[in-house]
């Protein structure tokens, strides 16, 4: 059974005559780390809301189609349910951490779920060692580096035990070395815990060679769905404005001049793979 | 133009430059890049006088910034912020965008002209009547360096303008930046983005923990393992599949798309057309 489900979903905000994602059908299976890209104002940041509730519970506005997350239907599900499946890490950490620990912090949700205390402590450890958080412990969120916050964003959602992780721009605000720490966690939670992960990113180069699917949104649909390798490879990808990563570039260049790789290098070392592929097949014919 | 002698600044106890020298002519185009914290926005607000050094000096057009006003060297020198938030403030985006163009004085005529030269640049002409605050945060990003552009600084410096742009607003920008260069304006733009500092800065002054630890060629700074690496730096992509490629003798400086397909043509000992 899918994890994520939308039939036909178009969903409009209040006060607004357009709406902002049209006919939108997606299926997402458990387990698979799919990366949601496309140009700003296309229909990310809502896709991501109809995920966890917020649209329609929060936000209002009118909600066609059906939403299904984990069998439920979004509509007739309160978000506190939802909030036990979905976890959500918005691009702005300091607007989702407010407690005086990194520890009370991961601790929130569970403490709410009414767990027993033992429950509470032991998903907490997990969850900081999962994210390799626990020397942070008892630092204040707001002292921390934005990297650093982000991490604890996502334990928190952690220590709720979600199916499924969305995460809308993460790394927008970070610098590149801590935006890589956050992106190989991502990786790491999907091959350690077989959590779905949803991920909307602008840096493909970083994120296309561990994703299984990227989905491509333009205007408030959903364009291209498919294999990182398949979608960034079409001419549209670039058309439309995304910043496809220069290894695919060079090899869009490179096939003008009859060097056909055997597959789409999605990073410097695959390139290399691809040559030694194309020099073993010139040699053996 | 802007000359940077031995600067020393302290916010309370944190040291944040740590004896400074740069000199940057007139018509540059430099990206500073470092870590964070290494020192980069405390450096540019000393450009404009928003800071005075503790130690050394620092010289705009020849003028000691510790002689003269934020506002006469804002006159000369516009810092674009990182977040707009920090600038915007007018009820609507022309008044914004007019705001420093009055304060400088300008005739009537030349106001609303520039005004409407900036809207139309940067693609806000439609959205004039509209509140700052009801915009997304591309489109401020885009009001505030609007707001200095409009009265034409000689020196326009940018301070992270990438950072949380997609793929098609980093392509507008570095068409601006073009567009200015080939206006003989001086680019001064702070960012961590290595892809398109490649792409459009000859020049790079790196900094770590408030010094410059390297100053010059792009290619050279971007290049250097040693470099990258103690400014937190990671290659840029294409750099990477040289260095992917180095015992095939690929050079280990590329930067460009084009020069890593000219190279693995070679490698592979395909003609060019």
């Amino acid at each position: 059974m899918p994890i994520i489900e939308l039939r036909r979903v178009t969903y409009t905000y209040p006060g607004s005559n357009k709406p902002a994602i049209r006919n939108v059908d997606l299926v997402i299976e458990p387990g698979e780390y799919v990366v949601i890209t496309g140009p700003s104002g296309c229909g990310k940041t809502t896709l991501c809301r109809c995920l966890n509730g917020l649209i329609p519970h929060f936000y209002g506005g009118e909600l066609e189609g059906e939403v299904y997350v984990s069998g439920m239907s979004v509509k007739s599900t309160p978000t506190s349910k939802l909030a036990q499946i979905v976890g959500m890490v918005f691009q702005d950490p300091e607007s989702q951490l407010f407690l005086l620990t990194v520890e009370r912090e991961v601790a929130f949700g569970p403490e709410n779920l009414g767990l027993p205390r033992g429950e509470v402590r032991a998903r907490v450890e997990e969850a900081l060692n999962l994210v390799g958080i626990a020397h942070l412990r008892d630092r204040s969120p707001h002292e921390l580096s934005g990297g650093e916050q982000q991490k604890v964003a996502i334990a928190a959602c952690l220590s709720m035990k979600p199916k499924i992780l969305v995460l809308d721009e993460p790394t927008a605000n970070l610098d590149p070395e801590s935006a890589l720490h956050v992106l190989s966690l991502l990786s790491d939670l999907k091959n350690r815990l077989g959590v779905t992960i949803v991920l909307v990113e602008h840096r493909l180069e970083a994120v296309a060679p561990s994703a299984d699917r990227v989905i491509v949104m333009d205007k408030g649909e959903v364009i291209l769905d498919g294999a990182p390798r398949e979608v960034l490879s079409k001419q549209v990808v670039e058309a439309i404005g995304i910043g496809v990563p220069k290894v695919v570039k060079l090899y869009n260049e490179l096939r003008k001049y009859g060097v056909d790789f055997k597959f789409i290098p999605l990073s410097p070392s695959e390139v290399r793979k691809a040559i030694l592929e194309v020099m073993r097949s010139d040699r053996s014919s | 133009m802007i000359e940077v002698h031995d600067v020393w600044y302290s916010y309370d106890e944190v040291v944040a430059l740590r004896g400074v020298s740069l000199k940057i002519q007139p018509g540059e185009v430099v990206a500073i890049m470092g870590e964070n914290g290494a020192g980069k926005t405390t450096l540019i607000k000393h450009f404009n006088g928003l800071l005075k050094p503790d130690k050394g000096y620092v010289k705009v057009f020849g003028v000691d910034t510790r002689n003269a006003s934020v506002a006469e060297l804002s006159r000369r020198v516009g810092l674009v912020f990182q977040n707009p938030d920090h600038q915007l403030f007018a009820e609507t985006v022309e008044d914004e965008v007019a705001f420093a163009l009055k304060n400088f004085g300008f005739p009537k005529e030349v106001i609303e002209r520039r005004v409407k030269w900036a809207l139309k640049l940067l693609d806000l002409w439609e959205l004039r009547d509209q509140s700052p605050f009801a915009l997304s945060g591309g489109e401020r990003k885009r009001v505030a360096i609007a707001s200095i552009l409009s009265y034409d600084p000689d020196v326009i410096v940018f301070d992270e303008p990438t950072v949380g742009q997609d793929y098609a607003q980093k392509e507008r920008l570095a068409q601006l930046i073009k567009l200015l260069r080939s206006q003989l304006k001086t680019i001064i733009v702070v960012t961590h983005d290595v892809e398109f500092v490649a792409e459009n800065f000859p020049r790079v002054v790196l900094m770590s923990e408030g010094r410059v630890i390297a100053d010059g060629n792009t290619r050279r700074i971007l290049t250097s393992p040693e470099l990258l690496k103690k400014a937190r730096l990671t290659p840029p992509q294409i750099t990477q599949v040289a260095w992917e490629l180095s015992d095939f003798s690929v050079p280990r400086d590329l930067m460009w798309v084009s020069e890593a397909r000219d190279a693995i043509l070679r490698v592979l000992g395909v003609r060019g057309r």
